[in-house]
């Protein structure tokens, strides 16, 4: 829609959501454009989010079929024995995600994540990648940052029942709005590979067990060449090595990254669906944040794990204490 | 994913969702995709369009249908092979007894009003089934977790109540928007298309004789020679001119006040005469579809009007409910959905605004207000159902030490956006799940036992099906299978005094009430006393041991006067089930309580313990404040 004012149709389907955000962000919202690649549970929770909260469009891409483990977590493919019978995973969430909300332009993009160019992500005004390499999260996040407009990136990854989300506004401005006033705020965001790189050491103390967890199954999956969530109980002794290695490169106590929590991100790979609600929801109302201008987004790391129930935020961003 | 332990626990589990609203919808697809098999899920509402942004199982064509049947519909599309069981049915139906809840292992709530909430949780404790308790509003949430003689019951802590306004500010002396709108909606709405028979104290100030032609005669009462136009213009001229006017001869009040504004027709309407809005007016007839804004080219309900323009408002709503829905007269209540009334109420509410000097509204903001619309998204949601799930699979797995209480806040505290929390122990002077007594004091002279029934047993204390005994002698009961002289018998006690019942009710008395369906029992001793303080006690009686957290602002102030609290309260329960966009309170996350420390869970660092205090109160807009 290009007019300044809300239809009415709008207007009473968003009535409730308009009631938290207003009209302004409302209208934002339906002008904005999101990329998602890799559909797993935690993205198709985002996709449900924002196509609820009525974002102008939504691209999806994943040329991968439909397997049974696809199916077991994914609530927008029917149950169908023949598999979706020959569809893409973006290709059947489409068809559902249309029918969530007729006034969101839902499409398929096809072809590899890495084949997308620079100019291919102008297009977007938020992009979003879920269980990708420690490769495409580092190339994508650098084709957002090469352009002239800010394209907000995020990347999510859930394993077990832990979860992580990073994200990149670049420099962003908005509006605070203190007891009495609103006064204008500037973040200045690092890159994925920026971030990471900063030294351990470095980062504040009780930093989350979970970012250097993560970290280091990442890098022994890149270095070992897998996907994503291609690994096993007999790759362990050899994370651990990892993890030894790490630990001693960056000054930091291997207690910080205990055995017990490694092998749950190793072991068990698959997501699980409450911590994939978790991690949508955080990230749909993050996304709306950032689209809307409104409230205060979140800095840089999110994570969750369910076992201990908390949801933390961590700044990581400059390699001084 | 889930360990083998977990595996087994969920797949043999037998749930029980109630409610397939906001919470609902997110709760059952997750339990789905999470491997439960057998869930059954309560709800008696029907979807509506302003469900759609968020009840993400439910589309367009599902309107008017059963929440619960539509959501089991539709999650069964992807896991075909599991068992979902609907009732489109209130939870407070007498079917849905303790044995009824005794077949499940857990109990998962997604309500939005404290009246179901209190029920569930009674059954609940009266079952020994434990319960995973939750609410949003807008960006906040918060999930409990309730296990009999482990961890405080939903109602060991006191709940905020309904913010209520004295008479006095809604009828002569508003100083804020919501005050106007109480009083367009509870009094002038309701005067002129409700019960007639109900008492309303719009007019209270009237009986003086100066203006009124006839006194006997009602002055909203459209006369026998009046045409509309004269009814509408004598209406508006009485309620926003003379009836200020009369008020601002009370010097007395206006000391310290500003001074409003009488406002008549022809102050605001002087170019233009009325008999030119009467175009359309003739032409539609579908009752759902009519509108006072869009006869009048007003289409943006987020545009603030003038008096002016409410004012053509006010005379367009009413001339077209006289005309158009002249038979609803006399029985309407105000309702949200109900667009004309909306925008009556609207317009009433801003020229009393215009006249008190209070800022204007749009409609928009006069619907929320007056409609009392819960702030809800999708996110939020989905969050807290994740949330539900987690704690459901830590109580089937009897792992009640790691169960947490878990807050969803806007805005990190601690660097945390979710905050798990140490369940509280149970309140050993909660009525409900401990056996303390309760105390009340009352003129046993003169309260009658309806009282008693009406303001302490069905509204403070949450029965649904009373029974009040004295010793082993019955004073009252309430059921379906009565024999008819026992219901005559009981509804003679209920208009008689305490202490003129069969087995007086006087100071010292213990009388026991309970309600058979929740298996609740309580003893209430009796003190007599003389004198109640009107506006601080309006009830007329005080109930010890039964706690209620400070009020909060309400947008809704469902009770504003002294005379009409009593049947405006009774009626509530009905409001709050129909829609769960209702209340804002009850749906929140207000059960953080104030004056007590929660532990954070899981502090592994001793000194990190010493420097945490946690979430402890709340603010009047229901925002967690945490202190830290």
């Amino acid at each position: 829609m290009n007019g300044e004012e809300l239809t009415e149709q709008e207007t009473a389907l968003y009535d409730r959501q308009i009631r938290v955000w207003g009209v302004d962000a409302q209208r934002r919202l339906s002008k904005s454009h999101i990329f998602v690649s890799g559909l797993k549970g935690t993205a198709v929770e985002f996709c449900k989010n924002i196509v609820l909260a009525g974002v102008g469009s939504l691209t999806l891409n994943d040329d991968n079929p439909v397997t049974a483990e696809a199916l077991a977590a994914n609530f927008l493919i029917p149950f169908d024995e023949n598999m979706g019978g020959g569809g893409s995973l973006a290709e059947l969430c489409c068809d559902s995600l249309k029918d969530f909300n007729p006034m969101v332009h839902v499409s398929v993009e096809k072809g590899d994540l890495s084949s997308f160019d620079v100019d291919f992500f102008e297009k977007f005004d938020v992009v979003v990648i879920n269980c990708c390499s420690l490769a495409s999260k580092k190339s994508v996040n650098e084709k957002c940052r090469k352009l002239s407009k800010r394209v907000a990136f995020y990347s999510v990854d859930c394993r077990d029942s832990c979860g992580e989300i990073f994200v990149d506004l670049q420099k962003y401005c908005y509006a605070k709005k203190k007891i009495d006033e609103t006064v204008e705020c500037q973040l200045q965001y690092p890159s994925f590979e920026e971030a990471i790189a900063i030294p351990w050491r470095s980062l504040p103390k009780r930093m989350s067990k979970l970012y250097f967890a993560m970290r280091v199954v990442e890098r022994f999956e890149d270095v070992e060449k897998r996907k994503p969530g291609e690994t096993s109980i007999a790759d362990m002794a050899n994370v651990l090595k990892l993890r030894n290695e790490l630990c001693l490169a960056h000054s930091l106590n291997e207690s910080q990254i205990p055995d017990s929590l490694l092998e749950r991100l190793v072991v068990s790979t698959k997501e699980f669906p409450p911590v994939s609600a978790v991690l949508g929801g955080i990230l749909g109302q993050e996304v709306i944040k950032a689209i809307s201008g409104k409230g205060d987004p979140l800095k840089n790391f999110f994570f969750f794990d369910a076992v201990d129930g908390k949801g933390v935020i961590e700044d990581i961003s400059t390699s001084t204490p | 994913m889930a360990s083998g332990e977990q595996l087994s626990a969920i797949k043999d589990a037998k749930v029980l969702m109630v409610g397939a609203g906001g919470i609902g919808c997110e709760l059952l697809k997750t339990l789905a995709l999470s491997g439960f098999q057998d869930i059954h899920i309560i709800d008696m509402d029907t979807i509506e369009v302003s469900n759609l942004n968020r009840q993400f199982l439910f589309r367009q064509s599902h309107v008017g249908q059963s929440k619960a049947k539509v959501a089991r519909e539709a999650v069964l599309r992807f896991r075909p092979q599991i068992s979902i069981t609907p009732y489109h049915a209130n939870v407070k139906d007498p079917d849905f007894n303790v044995d009824f809840f005794k077949q499940f292992n857990v109990i998962l709530n997604g309500l939005d009003n404290l009246d179901a909430r209190r029920h569930v949780n009674r059954l609940c404790l009266a079952a020994g089934v434990p319960l995973v308790e939750s609410g949003t509003t807008g960006f906040l949430g918060q999930v409990t977790v309730h296990i009999k003689g482990q961890t405080e019951c939903y109602e060991c802590q006191p709940k905020p109540a309904p913010k209520t306004y004295p008479v006095c500010t809604i009828t002569s002396t508003p100083s804020k928007f919501v005050h106007c709108i109480v009083w367009a909606k509870d009094l002038l709405f309701a005067k002129l298309f409700g019960d007639k028979n109900q008492d309303n104290d719009l007019n209270v100030r009237s009986n003086d004789t100066a203006s009124s032609s006839d006194n006997s005669e009602d002055v909203f009462e459209c006369k026998k020679d009046e045409d509309m136009e004269q009814y509408a213009n004598r209406i508006y001229n009485h309620v926003f001119g003379h009836n200020i006017e009369s008020a601002l001869s009370n010097e007395e009040t206006w000391k310290n006040r500003n001074k409003p504004r009488p406002i008549y027709v022809k102050d605001v309407l002087t170019d233009e005469p009325l008999q030119q809005q009467n175009g359309n007016l003739e032409t539609d007839n579908n009752v759902s579809t009519l509108s006072a804004m869009s006869y009048l080219g007003l289409k943006n309900p987020q545009d603030i009007w003038s008096l002016k323009e409410n004012s053509r408002v006010f005379f367009a709503a009413l001339k077209l409910f006289f005309s158009k829905r002249h038979k609803e007269i006399g029985n309407l209540s105000f309702d949200k959905d109900d667009h004309m009334a909306v925008e009556f109420v609207t317009a009433a509410a801003n020229i009393r605004a215009a006249s008190f000097g209070i800022p204007l509204h749009s409609l928009f903001e006069a619907k929320g207000i007056a409609g009392n619309i819960v702030h809800a998204v999708a996110t939020t949601n989905a969050i807290i159902a994740g949330l539900i799930v987690i704690e459901a699979i830590k109580v089937l797995q009897n792992d009640a030490k790691n169960c947490r209480m878990t807050y969803c806040l806007e805005h990190p505290a601690r660097k945390m956006l979710l905050m798990p929390v140490e369940p509280f122990e149970p309140n050993k002077s909660c009525y409900v799940c401990s056996e303390t007594p309760l105390l009340l004091e009352v003129n046993t002279k003169r309260a009658k036992l309806r009282d008693v029934v009406e303001k302490v047993v069905t509204s403070k204390l949450g029965m649904n099906l009373p029974l009040i005994s004295h010793g082993l002698n019955l004073l009252y009961e309430v059921g379906d299978d009565l024999e008819e002289d026992m219901v005559a018998n009981y509804e003679s006690n209920l208009e008689k005094v305490l202490s003129e019942l069969p087995y007086a009710i006087t100071g010292g008395t213990v009388i026991t009430v309970e309600d058979l369906q929740q298996e609740l029992v309580c003893s209430i001793n009796i003190k007599h006393r003389e004198e109640f303080d009107e506006e601080k006690e309006p009830d007329g009686m005080v109930l010890h041991g039964w706690t209620q957290a400070p009020a909060v602002e309400k947008k809704d102030a469902a009770a504003t006067n002294g005379a009409s609290t009593s049947t405006t309260s009774n009626s509530v329960p009905n409001n709050l089930e129909d829609d769960d966009d209702l209340t804002i309170l009850e749906s929140g996350i207000e059960t953080i309580s104030s004056g007590k420390k929660r532990k954070l869970s899981d502090v592994s660092n001793p000194e990190e313990k010493r420097a945490k205090k946690v979430p402890e109160q709340i603010d009047d807009d229901g925002d967690v404040v945490v202190m830290l």
